[in-house]
């Protein structure tokens, strides 16, 4: 097999010609090394490329394999977003204030993955602390979008999403807390699953908004989605909101049949602020579905425009408690001229957040300070559920919801920096799944001028099951998913 | 935390249109509706009081800038 081809490879196939023995896992990493290292930089997907690490894990995968053992993710490569704590390595969360952290140890996602045989190629770059839509935040600078070198992969995941689509890596893990998975998955052409909230471990993730926050995963095929997600969920006691749910057989099932189906689409997602070509894609994906035997059904979600104000003001208090821990006292950035413990800690947290992090932090303590915490954070907590009520009664009618991931295609990097609400609003057919802790799922369907836009597939809490075989069916009869961007191919 | 005097003016104007954005839920009806705390409405989930974790200070107190015999040193707070 010539190593040319290896980069387009998806985790499965990957796997299969390991075991058939057309080519060894150092072969892999290596072709995937020489790829970051050609292409890396112009993307800044990276943060940290963990080459020497790979290389000697590929060689141990290689020995294993010759001796007939085997694990589910044997020599398989992939990336990890630069929030999930790695025992050793630095973890920077995007940000000048963990510039220097290293963990003591592995988040558990990371070390489940590790369990499975999986390797680490790097740690890729983000929004600072997850807090952004565009990957703009960084303190490492913007991740760009494969497919236009101006134009942002989204965020915050973006560095995982853009690795992902410019095939450095087959696959990556990233973290959804509005959207940070399924809205960079959308505006890269990939697929991204954002589980249920306690689905898979918290534990070494570093925390921005704790109620909403969960790990997931971005793949080139929804088939290799499920392999990567069975093996890292599953309950955590070190987590105490991980839930004691057993995890399915996610790619054992993928392949069952969607006829009869009960698919929602929301009425409010269609209203103005949707690009009409985008909303054309949406609908003839579902049209595909519907071939498959899926049943579509128009349902409403009447409160859903009023999860972008709720987010707000609950991620930003949960952030603002969050972020309280980093006063540069026993790890992170410490600023060096200060008078006394006051303006060490102003100075220390002056200098080590960017100013969208600082924006939401104050947001945060404001919404939450004694004379605005009813009108605000507990107002937002009841309309949350209300939202959350919302999906329930559309669930009592449908077995999954569809619509838009994004508003539109990718947008130009800088385009939305001078806004915080505009960011804000690319989320808005997201953050509802957050907000209601259910499962979401983005997979290409189609292109608006030139650049991919995402379908979204929302689930039943634990209904992951029902998303990767919806959405497998669809990327069984479409190609979209399979497209590479002409640079990268 | 400090906020350089440049940039108090795109601070105030920025926070300002944040808190004008999530003021529209002053006006939705919520009489009656429970706060939500937790998207799964799950309790809180307790363990036996024992011993899971082992000192690792060592480890630990490598990421720290300023210590001494194990402390971590910060600005004099008592005259």
């Amino acid at each position: 097999m010539p190593t040319q081809n290896i980069q387009n490879m998806t985790l499965c196939a990957l796997k299969q010609g390991m075991s058939e023995k057309e080519f060894t896992s150092l072969e892999v990493i290596e072709t995937l090394l020489t790829r970051i290292s050609d292409h890396g930089g112009s993307l800044n997907a990276f943060i940290t490329i963990t080459a020497e690490h790979a290389i000697t894990e590929a060689k141990n995968a290689d020995k294993l394999m010759a001796v007939g053992k085997n694990k589910p993710l044997l020599g398989l490569p992939l990336a990890h977003k630069d929030l999930f704590c790695t025992d050793g390595i630095l973890t920077s969360c995007a940000s000048k204030m963990l510039h220097n952290f290293i963990p003591p140890y592995d988040a558990t996602v990371v070390k489940n993955l590790k369990a499975s045989g999986a390797i680490m190629l790097g740690k890729t770059n983000m929004d600072e602390f997850a807090m952004g839509s565009s990957n703009e935040t960084s303190y490492y600078g913007s991740v760009k979008n494969p497919w236009n070198l101006e134009l942002s992969p989204g965020g915050s995941s973006g560095g995982s999403a853009s690795a992902v689509a410019a095939c450095l890596v087959p696959a990556a893990t990233g973290t959804d807390t509005g959207g940070s998975i399924r809205q960079p998955a959308a505006l890269t052409g990939i697929t991204g699953i954002k589980p249920t909230y306690g689905r898979v471990s918290r534990f070494g993730m570093i925390a921005f908004a704790s109620s909403l926050d969960q790990g997931g995963v971005f793949a080139r095929s929804v088939e290799d989605a499920a392999l990567l997600l069975g093996e890292m969920a599953g309950f955590d006691e070190n987590d105490s909101t991980s839930v004691d749910v057993p995890v399915p057989d996610y790619l054992g099932s993928i392949n069952q049949s969607i006829k009869g189906l009960k698919i929602g689409l929301v009425r409010q997602h269609f209203d103005a602020g949707l690009d009409d070509n985008n909303a054309k894609a949406v609908r003839e994906a579902l049209e595909v579905l519907e071939d498959q035997g899926a049943e579509i059904i128009e349902i409403d979600l009447p409160n859903i425009e009023l999860s972008v104000p709720t987010y707000y003001v609950v991620a930003s208090a949960e952030c603002s408690s969050n972020l309280s821990r980093y006063d540069g006292v026993r790890f992170g950035y410490r600023a060096e001229n200060y008078k006394d413990l006051n303006e060490f800690y102003c100075k220390t947290r002056g200098e080590g957040f960017g100013a969208e992090v600082k924006r939401r932090i104050m947001t945060g303590t404001y919404v939450l300070s004694a004379g605005y915490y009813d009108a605000y954070y507990l107002k937002a907590q009841k309309v949350r559920q209300l939202i959350s009520q919302d999906f329930k009664n559309a669930f009592a009618k449908v077995d999954l919801i569809a619509g838009p991931t994004t508003p539109s295609p990718a947008f130009a990097l800088g385009a939305k920096m001078d806004d915080p609400i505009e960011m804000y609003l690319n989320d808005i057919y997201t953050i509802g799944a957050n907000l209601a802790g259910l499962p979401g799922m983005s997979i290409p369907c189609g292109f608006v001028n030139d650049l991919p836009v995402g379908l979204q597939l929302v689930g039943k809490h634990f209904g992951e099951e029902s998303l990767l075989q919806c959405g497998h069916r669809y990327q069984q009869k479409t190609d979209w998913h399979t497209r590479v961007p002409e640079r990268f191919k | 935390m400090d906020i350089r005097e440049d940039e108090i003016q795109d601070v105030v104007e920025k926070l300002s249109s944040i808190v004008e954005f999530v003021d529209q839920l002053q006006a939705v009806t919520t009489d009656g509706t429970e706060p939500m705390a937790h998207p799964l409405a799950q309790g809180q989930r307790l363990r036996i009081d024992e011993i899971t974790e082992y000192n690792e200070r060592d480890k630990i107190q490598l990421n720290a800038k300023n210590i001494n015999k194990g402390m971590y040193l910060v600005p004099k707070v008592i005259d």
